[in-house]
């Protein structure tokens, strides 16, 4: 039960394009959405249209303003804005699991999801304070700990159309920014996103090991970043502003205007 | 972290009926009959009040039995388990001294080994979190030990054996305070690591996942209070190591010795409040915050 499993067979879980995300919070309302209709409690909100609301949410997207260094070639590099989804990583050590003292919290042997069995939760709180993540939130109108099921009511629904059996958070994302497979294949479409683009474990020194992988964002150009050396394309001459100076009328109307 | 009242009710009695029950267990003070009716009545009001006001802060407090289940992986489950079994041979002990004017020593032993087990265990919950890096350290379980032996010491009126553990207690408190306040750093956790985008630079946290507040930061990001920090680590000192000593020091009285524990457990109080509002969570940082 709140021992951890020594392997899973399957390692389901998400990876985060924070290169591809919008901040749209698309995701944060599908899954709110999807999770208070279907498996387990629902997620209360408390005075949603008064002066102090509040709820339970099981993914929420902070953004990061990131400042690059300056460096001699780009002494006032711009910051970058970067928006970021968090819900869940199904760790493969979840200290969730193992400090929850009735057995509720657990992980699946089959494919490595990390649930909540909410007729046995007591609300004690303890498996918020040991994620490091904030993943786990204690909803106020139930008194269980929610988290992110990574949708197991859809994943196998075969009720629904094969397209929708991914996670309402993926399969809402516009901007293609979230994807749902099994970290054990090398072969999945998630494993080889982690592959090619570095994929990242968040708090890698607190040592939960989680599924879920972040893609670092690319590098953005800069309006200040130094001139290419050297000519970059044959045409390049050709495509160099005509005209430097208005001439004619416009000339005049420069310089008499400059004159006053 | 949010200092609930309960949890610091509980942790501060029970730890202090517990300490008790330890006294008891090994036969300091040697009593019988009616006085050890007495001394056992205030162990265990005080360990049973405590373990009741923890489930106050539950959100099912009817099924706490099931807080027994996993004491394989749980150190709140141990705790349960611990406490449980303390008290129930505790009970044994207590009946042989109160009814039959029999100690049962080896009873008695059992049953202070298990108070102690149950305050490790207590201690444990916290020592086993690292994601609250001033809590995880083997000072947690040495201090909370050492303050409910010092504190048992003093309710069971061994004033010598007192005189010896409220200092060390007192020393391992000001340990646990000088380390805990550079053990964030030294963590290794930031928001760079939390976000991984430290790679590109100085990361900031530029807008929140929501304007009002949530279970997260009303629970593990507890900010109020603590710049009286320092204020308050100096009237924990004064009231639950220093005049308890200096109050022992002088002729012994049953008005002062009175006084002494209420300071105690006064300070220790004040002590487990900074506890908690002093300890930082790691999710802090996705919040751009301590």
């Amino acid at each position: 039960m709140t021992s951890l499993p020594k392997s899973t067979q399957r390692k389901m879980g998400l990876v985060i394009d924070l290169d591809t995300c919008v901040g749209c919070h698309a995701c944060v309302v599908s899954c709110k959405g999807w999770n208070t209709e279907n498996y387990g409690a629902p997620l209360s909100d408390q005075q949603p249209y008064g002066a102090d609301p509040s709820g339970t949410f099981l993914n929420r997207v902070h953004s990061y303003e990131v400042q690059p260094l300056a460096t001699s070639t780009m002494p006032h590099p711009a910051a970058q804005l970067i928006h970021f989804p968090k819900s869940c990583l199904h760790c493969e050590d979840a200290p969730c699991v193992t400090v929850c003292p009735t057995g509720a919290s657990y992980k699946r042997v089959e494919d490595g999801i990390v649930l909540v069995n909410e007729t046995d939760c007591i609300g004690c709180g303890l498996c918020a304070w040991a994620c490091p993540y904030g993943a786990r939130e204690m909803d106020a109108a139930e008194g269980v700990m929610k988290k992110c099921t990574l949708c197991v009511d859809r994943i196998y629904n075969e009720n629904l159309p094969e397209v929708d059996r991914v996670p309402a958070c993926v399969r809402t994302c516009p901007a293609g920014a979230r994807h749902f497979g099994d970290f054990a294949d090398p072969e999945s479409n998630v494993s080889k996103l982690t592959a090619e683009r570095g994929g990242m474990d968040l708090m890698p020194e607190q040592a939960t090991k989680p599924v879920n992988k972040y893609l670092p964002p690319r590098l953005k150009d800069q309006l200040d970043q130094p001139k290419p050396v050297g000519e970059i394309d044959v045409l390049a001459p050709f495509l160099a502003p005509v005209i430097q100076e208005p001439k004619g009328f416009l000339g005049w109307l420069d310089k008499t205007l400059e004159k006053l | 972290m949010h200092p609930a009242p309960s949890v610091i009710v509980f942790t501060t009695l029970s730890g202090l009926g517990f300490g008790l029950l330890v006294w008891l267990g090994l036969g300091l003070p040697a009593v019988s009959g009616w006085v050890a009716f007495v001394f056992f009545v205030i162990a265990y009001a005080l360990a049973v009040g405590g373990l009741m006001a923890s489930t106050f802060h539950l959100g099912h407090p009817e099924r706490a039995w099931k807080a027994f289940s996993q004491w394989r992986s749980s150190w709140l489950s141990r705790e349960g388990v611990c406490a449980v079994a303390a008290l129930l041979v505790m009970g044994v002990y207590a009946a042989g001294l109160v009814f039959f004017d029999i100690r049962l020593a080896v009873v008695g032993l059992i049953g202070a080994l298990l108070s102690v087990a149950t305050v490790f265990t207590t201690s444990m919950i916290y020592a086993q979190l690292k994601t609250v890096p001033r809590w995880k350290t083997p000072l947690t379980p040495a201090l909370l030990i050492a303050i409910s032996l010092a504190g048992g010491a003093l309710l069971a009126g061994q004033v010598s054996a007192a005189l010896v553990l409220i200092p060390v207690a007192g020393v391992l408190q000001i340990l646990w305070w000088v380390r805990g306040d550079g053990a964030f750093g030294q963590s290794g956790t930031t928001m760079a690591t939390a976000t991984g985008l430290g790679q590109i630079g100085q990361v900031r946290a530029f807008e929140a996942p929501h304007t009002g507040p949530n279970y997260l930061l009303r629970e593990l990001v507890f900010q109020v209070g603590r710049k009286h920090s320092l204020k308050l680590r100096g009237i924990a000192f004064g009231l639950g190591y220093a005049l308890p000593v200096l109050l022992l020091l002088a002729p012994f009285t049953h008005i002062l010795a009175i006084i002494a524990v209420i300071t105690h457990v006064a300070g220790i109080a004040a002590s487990r409040w900074l506890f908690f509002a002093e300890a930082e969570h790691v999710v802090g940082l996705y919040y751009g915050k301590r």
